[in-house]
């Protein structure tokens, strides 16, 4: 029995990995924001947390990241979730109105009591999970039991969400004054409270695929969906599983969202987030025909894009502009991404060793 | 234009690597104008590389390629098509979703009035099918409604007919071929040959290459071994120069055969009793007995794979009643099957065999993970440790255990897709097609191994579209015909006998 082969570090194997291009793609535009913005990296210390561009780049990428570790599953069994997006507001209208009921009535209520709250803490959080988990339901029934294409299956929730989101709180912007709420997204523990939340998901989801055999099922589904039902994996229940952990996944980035904003917004929380999501899986180097995943990749793939946000308010940029530099940045990701200049990189590495021998 | 000796292709020294291996070494080629011209050798021989070699795919390290005495340097397969080099691979790249007129003259569509003119068309394909290959079918139906034997024929005669083809090469374009459908595309072959083209042949069928060719070269390890006249060489002596060693195994084989047929259980293993499905297979019984091969016979289509599929659970059947160990089976499912005990090695390779982005490590362990399901994952360790297991075991020709599947040949991918099922310490084997497309050498080791497993107490079911193999490996033969299990022969059996029964012909 031979031991098990040992990871080498060459330049190849560096570049070859998924988690390459994403890293220097963040280098990159933490090197541009080294250049020209001057005090970008400075960190201030307030009583023991800390605060400064770097800390909001985490901070504000934390929805993004949570959406992009669901999604990830979702596209590497050869899927994908338009209604991400929706989904958050409807976690975040499910909260909202457990809290601050009064919308119902027709009425705006402001609290003054930030203390003041209808439902307890744990059930306002356990019923937006809880929607999150039944959107997921829905979207993963019709795909792997209805037998409807991804796009197509999930594009209802994604028109429908947000009407169901207003439904629920009754058309109206729901003001959150509950403060131990307010945690999730505004609180500060040395780090934003949001980035412990991302950094849990993570390491539960990486424990829950690759120290289970899921990892492994979602990507033969993947790759080869009749291969693997040969194999007597359950592609139907696999698909599932993601669509309903996606849901689950959006459930806590509308958590986040709301109370970072201390408003339950249906129409505007977690709009198009569901696009940022897929481009910070792309960016992660999972193919959107599926297979292979890497979860940290994905999420530096967010921080790429929450990054690239963020120097572009820093030097100025309007807001109506960003879409067009996110396009750029896009444009050149998918370049990166392409055979030919993988082959230039590997080409690169090929002569490296030739001149030493 | 060509030189005295009627030769329109000289390759001279061409020699490839690829990182980690040479794939081609100083080899020389020559193909003469109306030739039929095999290139044989195993997996990894270097047929394939000498192909892409000559279309324009890879571009060579070393050697030259001589078009009717003048020197060329192809860049791409387009290129080498307007030189007058076409090439028909043996999956089909046409659309089946479009009719076989518009597959033939896409891209060169006549234009009445700024629009398509269908009438013209059609009667121009129509003639090019005609005229090429003689040819007569309706050509607005679709492509995909037609055989693959047909398709093949449209792929040829659109390849030709884009520039008058000097040369044609056909790679494995039988693999997926029943005998009639290749006697069709032959018979399209001779006609060409009498038209002057030069084909060069790649298959791994030798009855075929004695069938059709003029001449054969060897390719072994991406070293030439030879350019002969097939008049003149006889097949053992082809088969040996093809593996580099001698077939000894074969006369191995028949006293494995007789000495494991000793040990056959008498009870029943499986048993099905009009078990059958509407529009895939009409009722049957079929018993496997531990210890037995049981070689399923029939052409292609007869309902051999259906059969297969509804032994092991992949399709559920709508009749009959089929046993497991004496105990009735009801769940009619892959999952189900691996928990009893069955496993499948599917025809189809690439579509439902390996998932070939996953590495050999992962392959061999998926249906044994699938069985322990979600949460009892086998570890890493333990996983290295199966996979190396069957590497060894099987002969599996991979830098390591953790290779992409997709980059092994074709045989060590069967290897793979065995070594997975074997994992699961299965008691009955079902094995589609499994010798197709492979090489000479490894199609012996399959064979010996089911033999071998045969013996060690596995009920074996074997299925082959090439009877001699059939013969060869198993104690008792069941025989299909359009869907329909029409026979079963035990013992020693003529090869004639049996060909009359797939051919619905009494004796």
């Amino acid at each position: 029995m031979k031991p098990p082969q040992k990871k080498t570090f060459t330049w190849r194997a560096i570049t070859e990995s998924r988690i390459f291009l994403p890293v220097v793609l963040l280098l990159l535009v933490l090197l541009f924001d080294f250049l020209f913005i001057p005090g970008f990296f400075n960190i201030e210390n307030r009583d023991g947390d800390l605060y400064g561009s770097l800390i909001d780049i985490l901070r504000n990428g934390s929805a993004v990241s949570l959406l992009a570790i669901g999604m990830t599953l979702v596209i590497a069994t050869g899927g994908i979730d338009l209604s991400v997006g929706a989904v958050m507001a409807i976690a975040a209208s499910v909260a909202g109105i457990l809290m601050n009921p009064s919308a119902l009535r027709n009425e705006v209520f402001f609290v003054t009591d930030p203390m003041y709250t209808f439902a307890p803490l744990w059930i306002v959080i356990g019923a937006a999970l809880l929607a999150g988990i039944l959107c997921g339901l829905w979207n993963g029934m019709l795909v792997a039991f209805m037998k409807i294409q991804p796009m197509v299956a999930t594009l209802v929730l994604l028109t429908a969400g947000r009407g169901i989101a207003q439904l629920i709180t009754n058309g109206l912007r729901v003001q959150i004054t509950y403060r131990p709420f307010a945690l999730i997204g505004q609180g500060w523990f040395i780090l934003p409270f949001s980035l412990y939340i991302v950094v849990f998901m993570l390491i539960v989801t990486t424990l829950l695929t690759r120290k289970t055999a899921l990892g492994m099922f979602i990507e033969s589904v993947g790759i080869n969906v009749r291969s693997s039902y040969f194999s007597g994996i359950k592609e139907k229940y696999v698909r599932l599983i993601v669509y309903v952990f996606c849901g689950f996944c959006a459930a806590i980035a509308g958590l986040v969202a709301c109370s970072n904003v201390r408003t339950s917004d249906a129409n505007n929380i977690g709009l198009l987030f569901e696009l940022d999501a897929i481009l910070a899986v792309v960016i992660g180097g999972t193919s959107m025909n599926g297979g292979r995943f890497n979860l940290v990749a994905s999420i530096v793939g967010a921080l790429v894009m929450q990054a690239v946000t963020q120097s572009m308010y820093a030097i100025g940029v309007p807001a109506f502009a960003l879409q067009a530099i996110k396009a750029v940045v896009v444009i050149i990701v998918i370049l990166l991404f392409s055979e030919q200049v993988r082959g230039f990189f590997r080409s690169f590495g090929a002569q490296k060793k030739e001149v030493k021998s | 234009m060509s030189d005295e000796n009627g030769f329109i292709l000289k390759m001279e020294g061409i020699s490839k690597a690829f990182p980690g291996v040479q794939a081609l070494e100083n080899v020389d080629f020559t193909l003469k104008r109306g030739e039929i011209h095999c290139l044989v050798g195993e997996n990894g021989a270097g047929k394939s590389t000498l192909i892409k070699v000559l279309t324009g795919v890879d571009r060579p390290d070393a050697g030259k390629i001589l078009l009717d005495g003048v020197e060329i340097k192809t860049h791409s397969p387009q290129h080498a098509q307007t030189l007058g080099i076409s090439t028909v691979y043996q999956e089909i790249n046409l659309c089946p979703n479009l009719s076989v007129a518009e597959n033939i003259l896409i891209g060169r569509e006549t234009l009445k009035y700024g629009r398509i003119d269908w009438k013209t068309m059609n009667a121009q394909a129509a003639e090019i099918l005609k005229r090429l290959l003689d040819l007569d079918i309706d050509v607005t139906k679709l492509l995909g409604t037609y055989t693959v034997a047909i398709q093949q024929m449209v792929a040829i005669a659109r390849a030709l007919d884009i520039t008058s083809a000097k040369i044609l090469i056909l790679d494995e374009p039988t693999s997926s071929l029943d005998a009639n459908e290749t006697q069709q595309l032959f018979k399209v072959m001779r006609k060409l040959r009498e038209d002057g083209v030069g084909i060069i042949f790649i298959t791994h069928f030798i009855g075929q290459v004695y069938e059709i060719s003029d001449r054969i070269t060897v390719l072994r390890n991406g070293k030439l071994v030879g350019t002969f006249e097939t008049a003149t060489i006889p097949r053992v002596e082809l088969i040996a120069k093809m593996i580099g060693r001698v077939l000894a195994e074969l006369d191995e084989m028949s006293s494995i055969k007789l000495e494991s047929s000793k040990h056959i259980v008498a009870e029943a293993l499986v048993k099905a009793r009009g078990l059958g499905r509407r529009g895939a297979i009409k009722p049957f019984d079929l018993e496997l007995h531990a210890g037995e091969v049981v070689g399923l016979a029939g052409l292609l289509g007869s309902g051999r794979t259906e059969t297969a599929s509804v032994l092991f659970g992949a399709d559920k059947p709508d009749t009959g009643t089929l046993d497991f160990d004496g105990k009735p089976v009801s769940d009619h499912s892959p999952l189900g099957a691996i928990k009893r005990g069955i496993a499948l090695c599917p025809e189809d390779r690439k579509d439902a065999g390996i998932v070939d982005e996953l590495t050999v490590r992962e392959n061999i362990v998926l249906a044994v993970q699938a069985n322990k399901g979600w949460f009892g994952h086998i570890s890493t360790q333990e996983q290295y440790a199966i996979a190396d297991k069957y590497i060894e075991m099987l002969n599996i020709a991979t830098p390591s255990a953790d290779q992409p599947v997709k980059n092994l040949s074709g045989g060590n991918q069967q290897k793979v897709i065995l070594a997975r099922w074997l994992a699961t310490n299965p008691q009955v084997l079902i094995l589609d097609e499994p010798t197709r497309g492979i090489d000479v050498g490894t199609k012996a080791e399959i064979q010996k191994l089911v033999l071998e497993l045969a013996e060690k107490g596995m009920a074996c079911l074997f299925i082959s579209s090439e009877l001699d193999e059939v013969l060869r490996t198993s104690h008792r033969i069941a025989v299909l015909r359009e869907r329909e299990k029409v026979a079963e022969f035990s013992g020693e059996v003529e090869e004639q006998t049996i060909m009359h029964t797939i051919a619905g012909s009494e004796s």
